[in-house]
């Protein structure tokens, strides 16, 4: 396979940021008003433009909710959500519009495994009449070719091996020049190994493009080794329990890890998610 | 595994060569290659056997042991004399044009039956998956009649349709279309909801979705519908033909009945036997043929 990850990290500046996102005392109730399950509790937190926002807590502590919300799979009960001074949900539209201005990266990966590589990729700009075949191809082609993706264009997602699915599926997201990414948990089915690749491609992938990023995980590391900013929510109903600013310079590499620095945002922060795994378990063992 | 099979071709060479044009060749290679695996493998020496057991068991209860029930039976050595005769005993062998004709008969009917089966069957389906609403106007009206099978439809059939042809090719019609429909509509509700989603954040209409998501997605249940709409066809088609009807397989073997000619009862069930296996084959290769991406995923899956 003629896959390699291109290794210069070649930071582009890019004048304008867009795609901040400003979760406004979001609320979300499962249910009816009164009996029904509150996954999201007066949540309020900002995702600045331009920048990787990581949002960790434990397994089903509601941060999905707040994804599907953004994306505009779900409506909310209250609150408002907001894409760079745009109203996506709020007052009198409780569920947003999906759209091409934020992309999911979904977890189990959603490419279409009855189109080829670059079907999936050329889709967005084909669908939305945004660009002829032609263009789209020649689009496709060359960022496929900048993600070392070059040679399985042709090839279906279900040949290519699981890592790789991955950084197609992110550059069909990126061929709409998307405000933001949403990413769920993408790389959760992957081996650790596999993984450190994909952080540091998605870094990579960053760099070139400046997209904003919201990134949902229950794996701390990951997300202090990614983000500018990590929001730890508690569990069920989820609402910011602390936010960091993560002043590790970017462009990041594997390094990182061993610095000391990154050693004690670990420990500033891994009690507060262990007590919130905690609550999780045992609110897990309540419900059974 | 010493060779290079068309598999790991794929895999290795596939990016500069398999350029969108060439796809039709790649997937004769991987016929061939499917193909030699199986002429390799132990499957066919054992399907062997098992026809062998079987002709075998037939040979020894009815011609040689002369068991209690099967003394009336022909045995295999007269039903093949009688199959290959130039001179049939019974009036029926291969060399004889009213066998092709019963064929022929066949065939068009569940050729007609089928078409309209899935024709009609594949767009229900697929509405009542992707309509909710949809689906409870529809859907209890359809498990109402689904159970009630076509020979049950044959007095009915004969008062709604004139002539003889028309009520045979709708009991036929009956079975394969509640297949297909049901197939269809379980293969729509087993699309995973992040394609769908997916699609939406890529900024595809409704009508896309339907058309890129739902109808690709549902392609491999919508082709085991078929393969066992096929089947149900030739299962009702028979039904029908002893009922009404001057020709056809059905037909051949009830009036041979009536006329005691039981090697041509056994010719009329064989050749059924071989025609509805072709027929399943035949649906079963189109549906290779139009999902590339799973009969790769299937051969790539097979090589390990």
């Amino acid at each position: 396979m003629t896959v390699q990850p291109t290794l210069s990290l070649s930071p582009v500046a890019q004048p304008v940021r867009k795609g901040g996102v400003r979760i406004n005392d979001v609320v979300k109730i499962y249910g009816a008003q009164e009996t029904g399950i509150l996954a999201v509790d007066h949540c309020t937190f900002e995702v600045p433009a331009g920048e990787i926002t990581v949002v960790v807590g434990p397994s089903g502590c509601g941060k999905t909710t707040l994804l599907n919300a953004l994306a505009g799979f779900h409506s909310i009960t209250s609150g408002s959500i907001y894409l760079d001074d745009e109203m996506l949900c709020g007052q009198g539209k409780l569920k947003a519009q999906p759209g091409p201005d934020r992309i999911v990266v979904f977890q189990n990966g959603a490419l279409f495994p009855w189109k080829t590589n670059i079907e999936n990729i050329t889709f967005g700009p084909i669908m939305q009449s945004a660009m002829t075949r032609a263009e789209a191809y020649e689009k496709a082609r060359d960022m496929m070719a900048d993600a070392g993706l070059r040679g399985i264009e042709h090839n279906y997602p279900g040949e290519i091996s699981s890592g790789v699915r991955r950084r197609v599926e992110i550059v069909r997201a990126l061929m709409n020049n998307p405000k933001i990414l949403l990413l769920d948990e993408p790389y959760r089915a992957l081996d650790s190994l596999t993984k450190s690749v994909m952080h540091e491609a998605l870094l990579e992938i960053f760099y070139k493009n400046r997209v904003s990023i919201f990134f949902i995980t229950h794996d701390l590391e990951e997300a202090i080794f990614l983000g500018h900013r990590v929001v730890i929510m508690t569990t069920r109903p989820c609402r910011p329990k602390k936010i960091l600013d993560i002043n590790i310079p970017h462009p990041r590499d594997y390094s990182v890890l061993t610095t000391k620095r990154f050693r004690e945002f670990m420990e500033e922060t891994v009690a507060a998610v262990h007590e919130e795994a905690i609550k999780a378990f045992a609110a897990g063992e309540k419900e059974r | 595994m010493t060779e290079t099979s068309p598999v790991q071709v794929l895999r290795a060479e596939a990016p500069q060569t398999v350029a969108m044009e060439s796809r039709p060749g790649i997937s004769l290679a991987l016929t061939k290659h499917r193909l030699v695996l199986w002429l390799k493998s132990p499957r066919p020496y054992l399907m062997l056997i098992g026809f062998a057991g079987f002709l075998g068991f037939w040979y020894l209860s009815v011609e040689v042991w002369k068991l209690p029930r099967f003394s009336e039976m022909p045995g295999p050595t007269e039903v093949l004399r009688e199959w290959f005769s130039r001179d049939p005993t019974y009036g029926l062998s291969i060399f004889v044009p009213e066998y092709y004709m019963h064929i022929w008969v066949s065939t068009q009917r569940i050729a007609i039956a089928f078409f309209l089966a899935t024709v009609i069957g594949v767009p229900l389906g697929l509405f009542l998956g992707w309509s909710e609403r949809f689906k409870q106007f529809v859907f209890p009206v359809f498990e109402l009649l689904r159970p009630v099978p076509p020979l049950a439809w044959v007095p009915l059939a004969i008062v709604m349709f004139k002539g003889s042809e028309t009520p045979v090719i709708f009991l036929t019609f009956l079975a394969s279309f509640y297949a297909t429909a049901l197939n269809t509509m379980l293969g729509v509700e087993s699309i995973d909801v992040s394609y769908v989603r997916a699609a939406d954040c890529l900024g595809a209409t409704r009508w896309q979705v339907f058309r890129h998501v739902i109808v690709p997605g549902a392609m491999p249940f919508i082709f085991t519908g078929l393969q066992i709409s096929v089947g149900v066809a030739w299962f009702s088609l028979v039904a029908g033909e002893m009922v009404s009807g001057q020709y056809g397989l059905g037909y051949l073997i009830n009036t041979s009945y009536t006329m005691v000619r039981y090697p041509t009862i056994i010719i009329g069930m064989a050749t059924l036997g071989l025609v509805g296996y072709v027929s399943s084959a035949a649906v079963r290769l189109v549906g290779d043929y139009l999902m590339q991406w799973r009969t790769r995923e299937l051969a790539l899956g097979g090589d390990r």
